[in-house]
């Protein structure tokens, strides 16, 4: 028998009954898909008192149009924000990492919320209670040392969701609900660079939804991951690309990773691009910008100099793809 | 804690009361004694555990039995009608697509979800499709020919 720890399950219909149940259970965690949640559970990382099950609630399981953009409530499948029609016409990156995420089962119930809201990874976490007690845990969960980078205090488990860097390209924000308030900000306002702490959520809150907005709908854009197998596995390295030009120059040339650093990340300095033309020379200069910013650790079975290599060849990769050069 | 859930399990309708931290895979095997469904990992890297939920696939691993409440389950044991084996059973035997049959009934099941949304797959198609599901013996080839026997049989 597979019987997970003790909690109480609760399956509020409603977000503030959500908000409510979360502020009245001490050690309460939300639970979508389960996706990454149960798998944690039943290898003792997360041992949560109740779980609140956030799959019962309507208004968080549609994408609509809004005046100012597109509106992706955060328990939307990965299959469903996959195959909508105006997502892959408008935001196509976004389309793109969907599909990309595990496997066709996973899509088919892990959520986006869950996608954005996903724990950091690192080959000494993702493992078993048996094998985590037999090197002595680790820094995040149970441990005094990181084995990583044994000196330090910091953790540096990789953030590996692959939505993240598209909806980032696209200037996404994300609409937050806690038990006092409602907030709306930047996707990128979200990630923290600490892998024990990687997300600006407070107490209680509940990602509601992910808006993408009209501003960048239609420009072409891009997602690309490596990963060991081509299908199931996390990206050891991930990029997405959103290029535009006008007049034979770059107009707008934004770039984002993921799987490198604990946090996704929107590369610094590529508007210093703005009104060149794609080419060669440019492209080197790209893929060199873009595996500076990449600082990957040794936190999967793939070393990090080919995780930054990867990233630079991703970004040559899809931005050539953008401009139509290839 | 525990909690009363009304669902279907392979059309039968069943009422039960079932501890909260109970997996569908559990309720599955201890409860109602379906043993078809297998547990091949510790969560959600190998799809043996895959039924339909909903008519989706879903691994039983991963999800809570009270989170079924309401929903129609299916698993292997729920394809034969009077000891009739399905099409894409009959597949599975036929182009023998199972060796050690450990992951079969996840195949069988990720299989019939393809088949119900797409009665004519192409081989491409069935490779997305079942692309949630590992096999340690077959190298997948017989697995496919398994499943474009199944779409077969459904044609005529
Ligand atoms: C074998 C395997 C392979 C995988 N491969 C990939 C991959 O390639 N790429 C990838 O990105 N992911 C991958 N995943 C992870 C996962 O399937 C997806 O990221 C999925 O989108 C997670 O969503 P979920 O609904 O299942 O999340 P859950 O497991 O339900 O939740 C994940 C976390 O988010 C929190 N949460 C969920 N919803 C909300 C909300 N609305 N508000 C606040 N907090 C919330 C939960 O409390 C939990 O901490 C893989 C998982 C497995 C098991
Ligand atoms: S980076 Fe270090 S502390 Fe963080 S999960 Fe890996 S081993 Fe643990
Ligand atoms: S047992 Fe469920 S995926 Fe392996
Ligand atoms: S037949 Fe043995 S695992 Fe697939």
């Amino acid at each position: 028998m597979e019987y997970l720890p003790k909690f109480q399950l609760f399956r509020p219909l409603s977000v503030e009954q959500a908000a409510a149940l979360y502020a009245e259970n001490d050690g309460a965690r939300f639970l979508a898909g389960g996706t990454d949640m149960i798998v944690n559970m039943r290898r003792g990382i997360e041992t949560p008192a109740a779980l609140i099950d956030l799959s019962q609630i309507p208004e968080l399981g549609d994408i609509h149009e809004e005046n100012d953009g597109m509106r992706i409530g955060a328990a939307v499948t990965l299959e469903q924000l996959a195959a909508h029609a105006a997502i892959a016409r408008d935001y196509p990156a976004v389309a793109e990492a969907a599909a990309a995420i595990a496997g066709p089962t996973h899509r088919a119930y892990g959520t986006v919320g869950g996608n954005l809201c996903l724990d950091t990874r690192c080959i000494f976490y993702n493992q078993s209670e048996w094998w985590r007690s037999s090197n002595a845990y680790c820094l995040k969960h149970r441990g005094e040392i990181c084995h990583v980078a044994p000196g330090g205090q910091a953790c540096f488990a990789a953030y590996s969701g692959d939505l993240a860097p598209a909806l980032l390209v696209h200037d996404a924000r994300i609409e937050l609900i806690g038990p006092e308030r409602r907030r709306d900000i930047p996707l990128g306002d979200f990630f923290r660079d600490d892998g024990m702490d990687h997300l600006a959520i407070e107490k209680g809150e509940i990602l509601a939804s992910v808006m993408l907005p009209k501003a960048s709908a239609g420009a072409p854009s891009a997602y690309a991951k490596s990963r060991i197998r081509g299908a199931i596995d996390f990206p050891v390295a991930g990029l997405a690309a959103l290029l535009t030009l006008r007049g034979g120059g770059i107009e707008k040339l934004r770039i984002a990773l993921t799987a490198v650093n604990p946090r996704p990340l929107v590369v610094d300095g590529t508007d210093a691009f703005n009104g060149a033309e794609v080419n060669d020379n440019m492209l080197d200069k790209l893929a060199e910008l873009a595996s500076s910013q990449a600082k990957p650790m040794t936190t999967t079975t793939v070393s990090p100099w080919y995780r930054r290599r990867v990233i630079g060849a991703l970004a040559r990769r899809l931005v050539a793809r953008l401009a139509e050069i290839e | 804690m525990t909690t009363p859930i009304n669902l279907t399990v392979n059309g039968r309708r069943r009422q039960d009361m079932v501890p909260d931290n109970m997996l569908l895979v559990d309720y599955l095997r201890e409860t109602i004694g379906l043993t078809g469904t297998k547990i091949g990992c510790d969560g959600g890297e190998c799809g043996a555990c895959t039924v339909l939920v909903a008519g989706d696939p879903r691994h039983a691993c991963l999800t809570l039995a009270v989170g079924c409440d309401g929903l129609d389950v299916e698993t292997v044991e729920g394809l034969t009608t009077s000891g009739r084996l399905s099409a894409i059973q009959r597949g599975f035997h036929e182009k023998l697509g199972a060796q050690c049959g450990f992951c079969t009934p996840g195949m069988i099941m990720a299989a019939e979800g393809l088949l119900r949304r797409n009665a004519s797959p192409s081989e491409q198609d069935i490779r997305a499709a079942m692309a949630s599901n590992i096999c340690r013996c077959t190298g997948y080839v017989k697995i496919i020919e398994s499943v474009q026997f199944a779409a077969k049989a459904l044609a005529k």
